[in-house]
């Protein structure tokens, strides 16, 4: 029985460093290849040694797949790729490679020159690594070698994320990336069609969580935001560079003209007009409001928004301020907080979810005192406020994504272990379909039971639907007979006089006789003729003749009629039928064999 | 396997494919060339124009005054302009499934087809494809309807008098056929039915058939296609180029292996290299402005202009125009700038890591943004109050026959100083230039035209290697001017089908094999034998399902048990019912093995004869003759046990089928 092997390397029954190794059809595929924000020792990137111990992994991988640009999903890529070796391909959609190597050389700064490590990956090796890139368009059907393909499909969640079909044969598997279920400011919601994978592979962020409208979280938020300013305090929010933050700043800078305020938006580091100019070159990834009306007004030109300097952290008086990274565990964002942590009037939204480890996290869960470096405590005075905006799907998403799919088996990743067993719970009492957690390191086999492909030969078919009347009635199903030659690689259907026909065989017959006798006071000819008769009532839906030339013939099997030599009564019937009509022929001799009723004439 | 032509345009083709059970469009292209026969509308009342005399037949009997106007001894239509259409009575529109279009250029006829026929299929194409079809519809439109004319002319169209006209009018072809413009509504309608699809997509069309677009390098999201089921493939070639230009370059090796290749769509100047002409165009432009005059460039607000203006960006510093303001006038010319920066995913690689920079992909963003450029919706507006000369125009539509372009050739013609350079290949210029004669500004005729020529397609032929060729027949002989150029035409072997206008082509196809899927429990039943290395056969008794065009076999469910039967006499004289037929059987028994066999179980007394044929073998205790002979087994035996046991003797000797 063939089988599908999944096993992730990271996101089992985690968040942070996706990375899942999917065996399919004997190919091997690595989706995804992340680096997890809450380490930063060895565990920071997957355990690529589970692959091979010794050397480059090129030999034991077919393609990598990268869904989107976050780094919990690429990070480890240029690691992977010129640090242990690979040099494959590695496909990820056009916006996903525009701006993933500007993260990766975002991170590998903060990584290096700030904090000093060194053995991390340089900048040639990121350029190096995405020479190895092949950018992926959406709904294409990439075809990776002879039976390997791909296709992506768009996945909401950020600028350029995807969600991917692998096929093998009648084999397949979809990696959801992270995906949203529902549009939102910016961009459109995920959608795939029936494609019937054997293993849904999806994410569950937000397993447990049915969150209430898109619309109350942005009121919300605004009010938040408001309320801060109109007491003059001072608003974070910390976001990564591309995603949510122009999602928010669309959605601030609406709010900022409607009400007419005047306090100033600032948004930090050089990134933030380069992101704006991605999205603007790259506004068919967004949703259809805005690739409607981008020609008259461009919605990431904001007229609001302006870029932030260091120094201004310190001016007096209201402001809000989005700062990178996200999760608070480094970088101007972290600054920043420190800076207005102790005065109860700020505030800091933070609009995504934080990885274990890292201040945003921390605080999240109502730490009051953080530990700093150097031994410093940090007294937490501003509010903390938590907006789910990061665009996962929720439960509810989730269980759609199952029925636009139809998958066969789940299999679930990119989430806490608690709220997986949860979803996986529902999956399997509304779907009747098994649900898959592997840990990581963990191997998930699912057995598949393909059909089989046969090229058909046209005859043959038409023949058997020719038989079925003009229009097929699917409750009446046709039995169909044929040769199935299996030569080299293909397998062809076909009649069994053509099967001989092609494989330059000759027909070998093979025929019966045998003789029966009978006590029947008649002419031959009469005998015969009640012969006739008797068959005629007892085989209901078979051809029987009466040739003129003294034979009965049933289907294909000749009887013929003489009398005896010695007694003319008894007579000698000559029934001879070939292989073909085993069946009819054995059963007419036997019957025959008992005679003929006396009430025929 | 059929197609129908409804259009006898080469490079604004709209062929109908029947191919199974499903019914294809490919491209509907709406032949513009009529216009050439109506009077320009100009956006401004033209004195001149209202000047013309009406037409009047030379002895006097037929007076079409109204409707026909003379021009330098041309007659021209003064009426709404009309389009040549596709062919509409050829098939019943309303039974195709789907259309395919494979560049904008090749949609305009969309509206006239999905709209009032009864159509309800869905039309593919890309995304580009859609978005700047759209505005050319809409640029379409809006000159039409910008300058409504009440007027429409019919009596012209009436045989009887179309004898008597001359020139060129006489010999219009399907003037009965000829409509009006549509209206935005039907263009909104038809395009509402269009769904997006990417390179490579695979789209399935009824479980019977699979399309798909391939890049075809000619412009933003043109494509080519391939339909195909598991054994049959038709490759349909539309304008297409090698050139390197802005689009993502042509996909050649998926064009392989086709059983049928429709070839449309090469380019209409085979003699005019696109490269030289974009120099002589370069040349030419500064030549005039330095001279203190204008240059009017009428062209299509979409296509080749992007490529005009990446080569002025270049040549403007080195030929010291900097300070010569470039106008481009049309109402989708803002739209047509700004959608050309957003597909990304659809430019050559050189555009592509532009963009990841990111900077805009083409240079006309910065034209725009240093002033050289300015794009304006007419002439109305704020044009009139910006607009300074010397400048060049470019500007649509270029048959000359309306939009603004007619302004400045009224504008500008008069001048000796001014310049007009012709560089779309649809329309010859000197038809266009008709009814502005006398003209006194200078004409330059440099056509870009970057689609296939004659020597790159055979190469491509060559290489994709088709069974069959099908394409318009002007393709099959030398152009009508240079008949002696045996090398502007297609020669192949063996030579393509040729099409024209209303043909009807039956397409050299033997469909013998289909797909048909064995479900796992049926495959795993199935007992293979090998008859040759390497080859086996396994007989296959199944039941055939079929839905939405897609074949399975599954196993035969097994019987029910007979219910215990009240009499047992019937039951014997029940018929057998044939649940499978007996196999063929292959091979011959060997003589000395048989014999063996046969001692085995116990017949020892057999008397063999030698006979022409083979064997008689007496089996002497059992009163039983069996005949072996190369191809076939005889037995002849009474006893019914004997002859089932020699039956399965001989059956092991034999191979099933």
């Amino acid at each position: 029985m063939p089988e599908i092997k999944v096993t992730p390397l990271g996101a089992g029954q985690d968040v942070g460093r996706s990375c899942i190794l999917v065996s399919i059809g004997g190919k091997n595929i690595m989706l995804d290849c992340g680096m997890h924000m809450g380490y930063n020792d060895d565990r920071r990137f997957p355990d690529f040694s589970y692959i091979t111990q010794n050397g480059r992994l090129t030999d034991f991988l077919d393609c990598v797949i990268i869904s989107h640009f976050h780094l919990d999903h690429c990070g480890a890529l240029p690691y992977m790729s010129e640090m242990v070796g690979y040099d494959g391909p590695i496909y990820m959609t056009h916006p996903t490679k525009a701006i993933c190597p500007i993260l990766l050389e975002d991170f590998r700064k903060i990584t290096v020159d700030k904090k000093g490590e060194t053995n991390f990956f340089t900048s040639q090796m990121i350029k190096d690594c995405m020479k190895k890139v092949i950018p992926l368009n959406l709904h294409q059907t990439v075809q990776v070698d002879d039976e390997l393909e791909i296709k992506a499909y768009y996945a909401g969640h950020v600028l350029g994320a995807a969600m991917v079909h692998i096929k093998v044969g009648s084999e397949s598997v979809v990696y959801t990336g992270d995906y949203n279920m529902t549009p939102d400011r910016h961009l459109g919601a995920a959608w795939i069609d029936k494609c019937r994978p054997d293993i849904l592979i999806s994410e569950s962020t937000y397993a447990t969580t049915i969150r209430d409208s898109k619309r109350c979280r942005e009121r919300d938020f605004l009010k938040k935001v408001h309320e801060s300013i109109e007491r003059g305090g001072k608003v974070l929010i910390p976001v990564f560079a591309l995603g949510r933050a122009q999602e928010l700043c669309i959605l601030l800078e609406t709010f900022w003209e409607r009400m007419n305020l005047k306090a100033p938006i600032y948004f930090s580091t050089g990134l933030t007009e380069k992101a704006n100019h991605y999205y603007k070159l790259f506004i068919t990834w967004t949703n259809q409001k805005i690739r409607k009306t981008f020609v008259q007004r461009n919605m990431f030109e904001f007229k609001h928004i302006k870029a932030f300097d260091r120094s201004y952290a310190d001016n007096p008086g209201p402001m809000v301020v989005f700062a990178t990274p996200g999760m608070l565990h480094a970088g101007q964002s972290l600054q920043i907080f420190k800076k207005w942590a102790g005065n109860e009037k700020n505030m800091v939204i933070m609009p995504g979810y934080c990885v274990q480890g890292t201040i945003g996290h921390k605080i999240l869960n109502g730490q009051r005192k953080l530990e700093m470096e150097g031994r410093a405590t940090l007294d937490v005075k501003l509010q903390v406020e938590y907006m789910s905006f990061s665009a996962h799907a929720d439960a509810k998403g989730i269980m759609q994504l199952i029925r636009m799919a139809e998958p066969r088996n789940m299999l679930l990743v990119h989430g806490e272990a608690v709220k997986m067993e949860f979803l996986k719970g529902k999956i399997e009492q509304e779907f009747s379909i098994d649900c898959y957690m592997p840990a990581n390191g963990e191997t998930t086999t699912v057995t598949t039971n393909p059909s089989v492909p046969v090229d058909i030969s046209l005859n043959l078919l038409k023949r058997e639907m020719a038989l079925g009347g003009p229009l097929p009635d699917p409750k009446k199903p046709r039995t169909m007979h044929g040769t199935l030659i299996m030569k080299e690689n293909s397998l062809k259907l076909v009649s069994s006089e053509q099967a001989l026909k092609e494989l330059g065989l000759n027909e070998h017959q093979l025929r019966f006789t045998c003789h029966v006798q009978l006590q029947d006071p008649h002419s031959d000819a009469d005998t015969l003729h009640r012969i006739y008769t008797h068959l005629k009532s007892v085989l209901k839906g078979y051809t029987i003749q009466h040739l003129p030339d003294g034979t009965v013939i049933v289907e294909s099997i000749v009887i013929k009629v003489s009398s005896s030599a010695e007694d003319s009564n008894t007579k000698v019937l000559l029934l001879s039928w070939s292989y073909q009509d085993e069946d009819l022929g054995s059963f007419l001799s036997s019957l025959l064999k008992k005679g003929l009723p006396s009430g025929i004439c | 396997m059929k197609l129908y032509c409804l259009s006898g345009h080469p490079t604004l083709p709209c062929n109908v494919l029947k191919f199974k059970s499903t019914t294809i469009m490919l491209d509907c292209g709406l032949d513009t060339t009529s216009v050439l026969n109506f009077l320009p509308l100009p956006l401004v009342h033209s004195p001149r124009l209202s000047k013309l005399p009406g037409w009047v037949s030379k002895d006097g009997t037929i007076n079409l005054e109204k409707e026909l106007k003379e021009c330098a001894g041309r007659v021209f239509v003064d009426a709404q302009p009309e389009f040549c259409l596709p062919e509409r009575e050829l098939l019943d529109l309303s039974t195709i499934d789907v259309i395919l279009i494979s560049n904008y250029h090749c949609m305009m006829a969309l509206p006239y087809i999905t709209e009032h026929t009864g159509f309800t299929g869905t039309v593919y194409a890309t995304e580009p494809t859609l978005q700047i079809g759209r505005l050319l519809m809409e640029e379409l439109v809006n000159f039409m309807e910008r300058v409504p004319k009440a007027q429409s002319a019919t009596s012209w169209k009436n045989k009887e008098i179309r004898r008597m006209l001359p020139g060129p009018l006489k010999d219009a072809v399907d003037v009965w056929m000829w409509k009006r413009c549509y209206s935005m509504q039907e263009v909104n309608s038809a395009l509402s039915k269009v769904q997006l699809v990417g390179y490579s997509q695979k789209v399935e069309l009824f479980g019977a058939v699979q399309v798909s677009p391939l890049s075809s390098g000619y412009s933003l999201g043109s494509s080519n296609w391939i339909i195909q089921s598991h054994h049959e493939k038709v490759s349909y070639v539309s304008g297409s180029s090698l050139l390197t230009t802005h689009p993502q370059p042509m996909d050649q090796s998926s064009l392989k292996n086709s059983d049928v290749l429709i070839l449309t769509g090469l380019t209409q100047m085979p003699t005019a290299n696109p490269d030289g002409m974009l120099g002589e165009f370069c040349s030419n432009l500064a030549m005039t402005i330095r001279a203190g005059g204008n240059v009017l460039v009428p062209c299509y607000s979409s296509g080749v202009i992007y490529d005009l203006l990446e080569c002025l960006y270049q040549f403007i510093e080195s030929a010291n125009l900097g300070t010569t303001p470039f106008y481009f006038i049309s109402p989708i010319a803002n739209s047509s700038l700004e959608f050309s920066q957003i597909f990304a995913e659809w430019l050559c690689h050189n555009k592509q890591t532009k963009v990841y920079l990111p900077e805009p992909p083409f240079p006309h963003a910065e034209l725009i943004q240093t002033n050289k450029l300015k794009h304006y919706p007419s002439i109305h507006g704020d044009f009139s109050s910006e607009f300074r000369q010397p400048c060049v125009v470019f500007t649509g539509h270029p048959s000359l026959r309306f939009g603004d372009v007619v302004h400045f050739m009224e504008l500008w013609g008069k001048s000796s100083l001014n310049t007009i350079i012709f560089t779309e290949p649809d329309f010859s210029y000197l038809d266009a230039l008709a009814p502005y004669q006398p003209l006194a500004m200078k004409c330059v005729y440099c056509p870009i035209d970057t689609r296939l020529n004659f020597h790159q397609v055979s190469k491509l032929l060559k290489e994709v290697q088709p069974l069959h060729v099908v394409c318009p027949e002007q393709y099959t002989q030398p152009p009508l001017t240079q008949s002696h150029r045996s090398d502007l035409m297609l020669e192949l072997q063996p030579p393509p089908m040729p099409y024209r206008r209303c043909s009807v082509l039956n397409l050299p196809f033997r469909r013998r094999y289909e797909r048909i899927y064995i479900l796992p429990e049926l495959a795993n039943s199935l007992v293979p034998s090998e008859i040759k290395p390497g080859v086996s056969v396994a007989t296959v008794s199944a039941l055939l399902h079929s839905k939405d065009n897609k074949h399975t076999l599954q196993s035969v469910p097994k019987p029910p048990p007979m219910p215990p039967s009240k009499k047992r006499k019937r039951v014997i004289e029940e018929p057998p019912v044939a649940l499978a037929p007996k196999p063929m059987l292959s091979g011959a028994v060997a003589l000395e093995a048989f014999l063996a066999t046969l001692q085995k179980h116990g017949i020892t007394e057999v008397k063999v004869e030698e006979t022409a044929d083979g064997h008689i073998l007496h089996l002497q205790a059992e009163d039983t003759l069996i005949q072996l002979e190369e191809d076939g087994t005889h037995i002849v035996c009474d006893s019914e046990p004997l002859r089932t046991t020699l039956r399965d003797l001989v059956l092991r000797f034999l191979q099933k089928l």
